[in-house]
């Protein structure tokens, strides 16, 4: 992967009414995988700019190596740019800083557990190697829950289950 | 050996580890033991796939012929590869399968803990990706290591067999030559060596839990880093590559 291109003026620094539209845009953008939550939800929005050449490029970061859902986010957000006119406009991957799920926005927190899916709990860090964690089930609320595989339907989901209410459950892992 | 030219290959042989361990994990999409685990080691593998990816393309743009991730992965020959033998050995059964990637992880944690603080601004970045990906390789293998190690007398002897296959393949891990030499110099790579402790104290903890003994000292196989491979991997190649060799530049 290229080193990001540099900016001339990002979505922040400067009232380019283009870069807000074009950020809006980008932002209701939704994950294949998980449809609920927005890439601003996820965290995978970075930025938005003026590359060199002036043309507006929309900077995300994947969530896991190999997740198979970045293709289509990308394509996804050209499309979205493309409908207000942006047709040039670029979309750039980065890498660094590594994404995590502390960018997970609140609102995107929520919308994850009325979804069916338990939120990633507390903020990031290395657990250790016999370390385990305390889910709540997204149904019942109880935390008699028990964890059946740390892997699940997409790379960024374990697999749990409510002792209290018996529903199996997707867990968003922290990362 | 120029600065660029080690980078290339120390890129390649990362690439390769990740490619190839990963290839092993798809092979048993369909025919894991149950249902979750079938998902685990196809989702094992998928992180291995996107890492390995990650370390194409920066080979690929250090070479800067016009050669792509695609090319580097397909259209090399297992002469050509440079992972450790330990990633190209046949799954066998769920016991080698989880004890070979004990083995990976229990290296590859540290190394890309180490590797996120690299001078090289590329691979610092895929490595503080990765790095959060392998803990959670790490565990999983681990946790199984252990119940099959403290389960069954059927299941722990074979755990001790697949320890017996997987060891002597251990010592590649932790060789270096004058590509690491070099690029440690440089602060970029990192000094395989520097990772033995921490290697050798989590696989000791996860053996000690699971009944397993460790190996007296063995004679330690060696090749794979410099092209030269078990017979396993050309039938690994010449299945995964044969798209791309029979229908050359064909695209999804």
């Amino acid at each position: 992967m290229a080193e990001p291109v540099q900016f001339i003026r990002t979505f922040q620094s400067d009232n380019d009414p283009e870069l807000h539209r074009a950020r809006a845009a980008a932002a209701t953008v939704c994950d294949p995988e998980v449809p609920v939550l927005t890439l601003e939800d996820l965290g995978v929005l970075r930025e938005v700019g003026r590359g060199l050449d002036g043309e507006v490029v929309v900077r995300l970061t994947p969530t896991y190596s190999g997740c198979p859902a970045m293709h289509t986010m990308r394509e996804d957000v050209l499309l979205a740019l493309q409908s207000i006119g942006l047709v040039t406009a670029r979309v750039e991957m980065v890498l660094s800083p590594a994404w995590t799920t502390d960018w997970m926005s609140e609102a995107g927190k929520t919308k994850l557990k009325e979804y069916g899916i338990a939120p990633p709990v507390g903020l990031a860090k290395s657990r250790g190697l016999f370390e385990s964690e305390s889910v709540s089930c997204p149904r019942c609320d109880s935390t008699d829950t028990s964890k059946i595989s740390e892997f699940g339907s997409t790379a960024c989901k374990a697999q749990w289950q409510c002792r209290s209410c018996k529903e199996p459950f997707d867990y968003f892992k922290c990362l | 050996m120029s600065v660029q030219q080690a980078l290339i290959d120390y890129s390649l042989r990362l690439a390769d580890n990740a490619n190839v361990l990963g290839h092993r994990f798809c092979e048993w999409s369909g025919k894991g033991p149950m249902l979750e685990e079938d998902l685990a080691l196809s989702n094992l593998g998928l992180d291995l796939l996107g890492q390995a990816r990650s370390f194409y393309s920066y080979a690929a743009e250090l070479k800067g012929d016009g050669c792509t991730e695609d090319d580097l992965a397909f259209l090399r020959d297992a002469n050509e590869y440079k992972n450790l033998l330990l990633v190209e050995m046949p799954n066998g059964d769920f016991a080698v399968t989880m004890l070979r990637h004990l083995l990976f992880s229990a290296y590859y944690l540290p190394f890309f803990v180490a590797l996120s603080q690299s001078n090289d601004k590329t691979l610092a970045a895929i490595a503080a990706k990765a790095e959060r990906e392998m803990a959670y390789h790490l565990r999983h293998s681990a946790e199984w290591v252990i119940r099959l190690g403290d389960g069954t007398e059927d299941s722990l002897k074979r755990m001790q067999d697949a320890i017996m296959v997987l060891w002597p393949y251990t010592g590649e891990m932790f060789e270096s030559d004058e590509i690491d030499q070099q690029l440690v110099d440089a602060g970029v790579a990192i000094d395989p060596e520097s990772l033995r402790e921490q290697w050798h104290a989590t696989i000791n903890e996860v053996f000690q839990r699971a009944g397993l003994v460790e190996p007296e000292s063995v004679w330690m196989q060696t090749g794979g880093r410099t092209g030269v491979h078990t017979e396993h991997l050309g039938f690994m190649l010449a299945e995964m590559q044969f798209l791309q060799r029979s229908y050359p530049g064909a695209e999804w």
